[in-house]
């Protein structure tokens, strides 16, 4: 196993560098200007310098090895400062945003928090809503329950959070007034009173992103559940007399969760991507909403580092995926 | 900053006390809500609206726009004149004298170095300062005393207004961005995320396309202004939800740029929360008719260029009838409602400015028919007219946005009605506006019959934009297709007339050019066609008094002004 993982890690190098090299061709081909936003009374000599200013002149494997140089070497050394307190990156260039001028990895560092809370407490709250629906709605196959969950899923897989976000806020914020349609992300939680405003400001955008998990986990439950109730030994279980309960939730699920966990643990790195429509619509500044800015501005070095760091964290994931498939299965083995 | 904070909140507290209505801070808190979020508050690294919005809160000029177009002078005593003595008779030096006892939200005193700093900074060949126009022609800046100033340029200019006048050339400390200048303006973050000012409020916190957090200015030069202790400039989002935080859930008390549908704004208003006002400036949506030829059949030194007259919109028959069929009032109700007046000018304001050009209103599809038919138009077996074989058939583009494209279809049916062929293109707007030459879809390249877009000019002097009509400041490759005169448009008694204007300085004569070859470029050749004078509608809570919506300034010139209404 510990062969196998490393194996994986080491050839998880060149992939990562070609997806790299692929994202920073496919922003540099495809058409764009970042002074597409700066008013048509700005002349075009000045954008020609506000360009050069920005590093734009230099040519295009010049720009790309520099961004690989400061994300690979100056961006853990700013991390290992940060830590430790040394100063190895002091006076080093690093990956500058061309729409604010500064670091991406601080922006990126400003906005993980509200991401993982927010994006982070959806999935959660949609696996923990998604397990018990998929294992009842399987147990009971074509009942009344499994109907209306198999409803209720194909609303939050068919239903797009760009239609549910709005149809929340009109609801909860504009005619019932509970819940606030902006969320204050300058909000520090420090007693009971600012966590239940933590809270009011957090529920509706984890309930539309919730609604789509569990869409997706239960039914991955359901059906895995169904393979494993049929088998011979789930008769065997019932036949030595086990109670349903041990025979349902031992040893049916157990051998259930096995797909359901590579399922989970590959949808995590989409929590770090963020979620770019829910968080646009609740105006929370999560990583999502940063990547969409970006893109609108052309902000080249920012959209490039956000989805490099989403590419290593699936990569990742993967691999994770992976690992604990072999452990919670131990027929099987990748030596 | 902590003590900052607490000092300001004990003035809060204080205010609570009888008759202190005039004391700063006395208001507590107002939430302003930009849907395009700032991302840098130095407007000299950015051209955003956003961002110099922003930054019109924390750092100022020397002197403003008011929402006439007037000058107010800010930081200067007054503004100066040939008459008062401040702009030298042969127009060629300008010298502003800045209040005394001005000091920086920092507490040190603002001086005329700080001003002769500003222009340094925005003038350093590496820069890449977005501000560098206003700065055009400037041979010196040079500090006279520790309150003068004076600016000397290399030949007269009649409108000596362009640097340290108006949201986007405002006042930087010098002892902050001392070592920001050039190639390194960008790596000054924390300067450039919160510059030190003269302005009524001071930066506490920045986060980039998000949240700004204010407090007052101790040092504001007005004891009694602003009326609020703290500030909350949140942005992110979209139009639709700005209009919603202020109008119907109250949830912020002021909102920039409602670009919304008529219907959809006017429901809106029915909260009962708030108000939305809309004030009208120099933004003019047009259509601009190529006068050259964009047929993909000629080679690219060719296409779109002047060696090659259009093949039917060099007739001026055509092109206006193409205005005549269209009915401005209807675009105006479909797309703009309060945000828009219909206009056939391209200089719309300030008033002084505008000419009595009012021909295009009123549609006229009969009129159009006739005109092209008099011209040797005459309709085929389609329906579609052809003289000489040449077939009145538009390629019709503009960028992706919603009105556009409802504006394109309208326009489309109207010209089908006095013969005219139409097929619609909607390009993304970061490449439409985009200045890629090797990108065949800018509005630059013009690789199409006519366009539509908006533009507008910076101040209330339209000098500059007119003279981009210029022969020969076209787009074209020489030039990376670079170039402010879309249309191609050559006429030299109009480049007599752009000279003319730049010798002159009194203004009524300067008026009378203005309008003159506003009309030379409109109702006497209908190269440009304006369809919509758009003006910008932003919305405020009911319980927000004394904004005066200014579009040519920023929009929150006045915020030390702004109180809560009880």
């Amino acid at each position: 196993m510990l062969t196998f993982t490393i194996r994986r890690l080491i050839l998880s190098v060149p992939t990562l560098l070609f997806i790299s090299l692929v994202i920073f061709l496919l922003l540099e081909l495809a058409p764009g200007d970042p002074m597409a936003q700066v008013p048509l009374t700005v002349p075009p000599e000045v954008k020609a310098k506000m360009r050069e200013a920005l590093g734009l002149g230099e040519p295009m494997h010049v720009r790309y090895w520099k961004w690989l140089v400061q994300f690979l070497w100056i961006e853990p050394q700013v991390l290992f400062d940060s830590t430790f307190g040394t100063t190895f990156s002091e006076g080093k260039q690093r990956i500058l945003s061309w729409q604010t001028r500064s670091p991406v990895m601080e922006m990126v560092a400003q906005r993980l928090p509200q991401t993982l809370w927010v994006v982070g407490m959806a999935y959660v709250v949609g696996i923990l809503i998604a397990l018990p629906i998929g294992i009842y709605s399987a147990y009971r196959q074509y009942s009344v329950f499994d109907q209306a969950g198999t409803f209720v899923t194909m609303i939050g897989f068919s239903v797009p959070p760009f239609f549910t976000g709005p149809l929340l806020i009109m609801v909860f914020a504009v005619y019932l007034g509970w819940f606030p349609s902006v969320y204050d992300t300058t909000h520090e939680v420090t007693n009971w009173a600012s966590l239940k405003v933590q809270l009011g400001q957090m529920i509706m955008p984890v309930m539309v992103l919730a609604l789509q998990t569990t869409a997706q986990i239960s039914r991955f439950m359901r059906a895995s559940m169904l393979d494993n109730l049929n088998q011979d030994y789930v008769r065997t279980a019932r036949a030595k007399g086990l109670p349903e309960k041990m025979v349902v939730l031992v040893h049916v699920l157990r051998n259930s969760m096995i797909p359901v966990v590579t399922a989970i643990a590959l949808g995590i790195p989409s929590i770090f991507g963020g979620a770019i429509i829910t968080e646009v619509v609740f105006k929370v500044n999560g990583i999502g909403a940063q990547l969409l800015s970006a893109l609108q501005a052309n902000d080249l070095p920012s959209v490039q580092t956000i989805t490099f760091i989403i590419a290593v964290l699936i990569v990742l994931f993967n691999l994770i995926a992976d690992v604990l498939y072999g452990i919670l299965d131990p027929r099987i083995r990748y030596d | 900053m902590k003590i900052k904070s607490l000092m300001l909140g004990a003035v809060a507290a204080t205010a609570l006390a009888p008759a202190a209505i005039a004391e700063r801070g006395s208001d507590g808190h107002v939430n302003i809500f930009y849907w395009q979020a700032p991302s840098i508050i130095n407007p000299y690294l950015s051209g955003g609206n956003k961002d110099i919005d922003a930054a019109s809160l924390v750092i100022e000029p020397l002197g403003r726009y008011d929402p006439n177009g007037a000058l107010v002078p800010y930081l200067a005593t007054e503004i100066p004149t040939v008459a008062n003595g401040g702009v030298s008779e042969d127009l060629t030096s300008i010298t502003w004298t800045l209040k005394p006892d001005l000091k920086w939200s920092d507490g040190s005193p603002v001086t005329a170095s700080d001003v002769k700093f500003s222009a340094t900074y925005c003038m350093h060949p590496q820069g890449g300062c977005a501000q560098l126009a206003k700065f055009d022609g400037v041979e010196s800046v040079e500090a006279l005393d520790d309150l003068r100033v004076r600016v000397t340029f290399s030949e007269p200019k009649p409108n000596p207004y362009g640097p340290f006048m108006g949201a986007l050339s405002p006042i930087i400390q010098m002892a902050q961005f001392e070592n920001c200048l050039g190639p390194k303006a960008s790596e000054c973050t924390d300067a450039n995320f919160g510059p030190i000012g003269t302005g009524p409020f001071v930066v506490d916190e920045f986060r980039p396309n998000d949240v700004i957090s204010m407090s007052a200015n101790p040092h504001y030069r007005d004891q009694a202004k602003p009326s609020f202790a703290t500030l909350t400039f949140k942005g992110g989002g979209d139009a639709t939800a700005a209009g919603r935080a202020v109008l119907e859930t109250g949830e912020f008390d002021y909102a920039w740029n409602l670009q919304l549908a008529p219907d959809v704004l006017a429901k809106m208003l029915q909260g009962g929360k708030g108000t939305a006002v809309a004030a009208f400036g120099s933004i003019v949506e047009r259509l601009e008719m190529n006068l050259t030829n964009p047929s993909p059949a000629l080679d690219a030194d060719t296409r779109s260029t002047v060696k090659a007259p259009h093949p039917f919109l060099s007739d001026q028959s055509v092109r206006q009838a193409l205005s005549m069929a269209i009915d401005r009032n209807l675009l105006v109700e479909v797309g703009y409602g309060q945000a828009g007046r219909p206009t056939c000018n391209l200089v719309p304001g300030p008033a002084v400015y505008a000419s009595a050009n009012t021909d295009c209103l009123i549609q006229d599809i009969a009129g159009a028919n006739k005109m092209l038919e008099d011209a040797g138009w005459i309709a085929g077996g389609d329906g579609i007219r052809v003289k000489d074989g040449v077939r009145l058939s538009i390629l019709f583009q503009s960028s992706t946005n919603s009105v556009r494209q409802d504006f394109q279809v309208l326009i489309k049916q109207w010209w089908s009605q006095i013969g005219v062929e139409t097929e619609l293109r909607n390009i993304n707007a970061a490449v439409y506006f985009g200045a890629d030459p090797g990108s065949p879809d800018t509005f630059q390249k013009f690789y199409a019959d006519v366009e539509m877009h908006a533009n507008y000019f910076d101040g209330t002097d339209p000098q500059s934009y007119l003279a981009s009509y210029r022969c020969g400041n076209e787009p074209k490759p020489d030039n990376q297709w670079q170039g402010a005169n879309i249309n191609r448009y050559c006429d030299p008694d109009y480049d007599l007339l752009i000279d003319e204007l730049g010798r002159t300085s009194d203004l009524s004569k300067r008026y009378d050019l203005a309008k003159k070859m506003n009309e030379m470029l409109t109702k006497e050749t209908y190269t440009i066609v304006p369809l919509i004078d758009r003006g910008l509608v932003s919305a405020h809570a009911n319980t927000l008094g004394g904004v005066l919506m200014n579009t040519w300034d920023s929009e929150l010139w006045n915020a030390a002004d702004w109180h809560r209404v009880k």
